[in-house]
């Protein structure tokens, strides 16, 4: 596969970026920040991939057997969970600054009001 | 309108740089199926034995990384209070609704019908169990406490989808969601300072490894995957009471 997984990484990344870069509303931005975040996800499955290895559960096959890095999959099961309880409280915010500013459209959210 | 066509150009270069960037840096990894990593290798061929657990992800999660996920967890925590935060009710706040309006609120809900309300209770119940199963056969099976909690905090979305808001009320209790919450990251650091009582350090596994293959086995590591599916199906169901209340807030204001 080379280094075809990392241009998706790359790839997805960049269009995350882009949609947070030129969003008009607010709710579009925090689901762009849940996109570019996924480019993560990406890269650590084509980091820790081996050709032919399986999951590293030994439940039913030998010790020793040839297995993928189970290290970046801890990683990334935690990260999907705490993504999405991040995105709940950016959802949160964007519910409260458009109840104080009448507004989801970041141009629009020019002044700090107390 | 002129500022964000601007800034949508000025992103052009600035995104050619970084896919630049980007491909410099990832042009060094090993190709994809090539990897080879020290931690990887010794992981996947001695977890088993120094863990008694068989899922080695989960070993890494609640073992050897324990620390980092205790971390994470309360990453987890801290949104969740956040929203809490965010969404509290204000006296004075124009958004301010007296109980009387809520309730008038509820009445007006249209009841769902029979299909989606029987088809609900049959899921829920599944759900449940194999929620359960999956945050308690972490250790020998893909799954644990995350999955598992989440699994459990979709069943408590399905009572709300499949009922009505008073339903939801009514089967997941606020306060008891709170409790759960609270438990699962009190606990957590609690399994992890259980260490020193034999003078062992922070998230040492030191309990009884049990046999492998057993579903009380692995130490500690069953009892933290316990205590984040309680935290991660706590922090999960107090995020769809905000939200839920703060639907009704805002539809009760109009």
């Amino acid at each position: 596969m080379g280094h075809f997984m990392y241009g998706v990484a790359a790839w997805v990344f960049l269009w995350g970026l882009y949609g947070i870069v030129s969003s008009r509303n607010l709710v579009h931005q925090c689901v762009s920040l849940a996109i570019l975040q996924t480019s993560t996800y990406v890269l650590l499955l084509g980091i820790g991939y081996r050709t032919g290895g399986t999951a590293p559960v030994f439940a039913d096959i030998p010790v020793g057997t040839l297995v993928v890095d189970p290290i970046v999959q801890s990683l990334m099961l935690t990260d999907v969970v705490v993504e999405v309880t991040v995105l709940a409280l950016l959802i949160a915010m964007v519910v409260k600054a458009n109840e104080l500013a009448g507004t989801v459209d970041p141009e629009e959210l020019r002044v700090l009001t107390g | 309108m002129i500022r964000a066509w601007l800034r949508s150009w000025l992103f052009l270069p600035a995104a050619i740089g970084m896919a630049g960037l980007l491909w410099w840096a990832y042009r060094a990894l090993p190709q994809v199926g090539d990897s080879r990593s020290l931690y990887g290798d010794y992981i996947a061929t001695n977890a088993v034995g120094e863990r008694h657990a068989t899922d080695t992800v989960n070993a890494v999660t609640y073992d050897y990384r324990g620390i980092d996920t205790l971390g994470e967890e309360f990453i987890l925590f801290a949104s969740v209070i956040g929203v809490l935060l965010l969404f509290r009710r204000q006296p004075g706040h124009p958004a301010d609704t007296s109980e009387a309006h809520e309730d008038e609120q509820i009445e007006e809900t249209i009841p769902p019908t029979d299909t989606i309300r029987v088809t609900m209770q049959g899921m829920v119940a599944v759900m449940v169990v194999f929620g359960m199963y999956i945050a308690s056969h972490g250790q020998l099976t893909p799954g644990g406490g995350f999955q598992g909690g989440v699994i459990l905090a979709t069943a408590a979305l399905v009572v709300y989808l499949g009922g009505r808001v008073d339903t939801f009320k009514r089967a997941v209790s606020h306060p008891l969601t709170e409790i759960a919450e609270a438990l699962g990251a009190g606990g957590y650091a609690l399994i992890g300072a259980s260490a020193f009582i034999v003078g062992a350090a922070f998230l040492t596994n030191w309990l009884p490894l049990g046999q492998t293959g057993q579903l009380i086995s692995s130490g500690t590591i069953l009892l933290i995957s316990l205590a984040v599916g309680l935290e991660v199906t706590g922090g999960f169901a107090l995020l769809m009471h905000a939200y839920l209340e703060e639907v009704i807030k805002q539809e009760g204001g109009e």
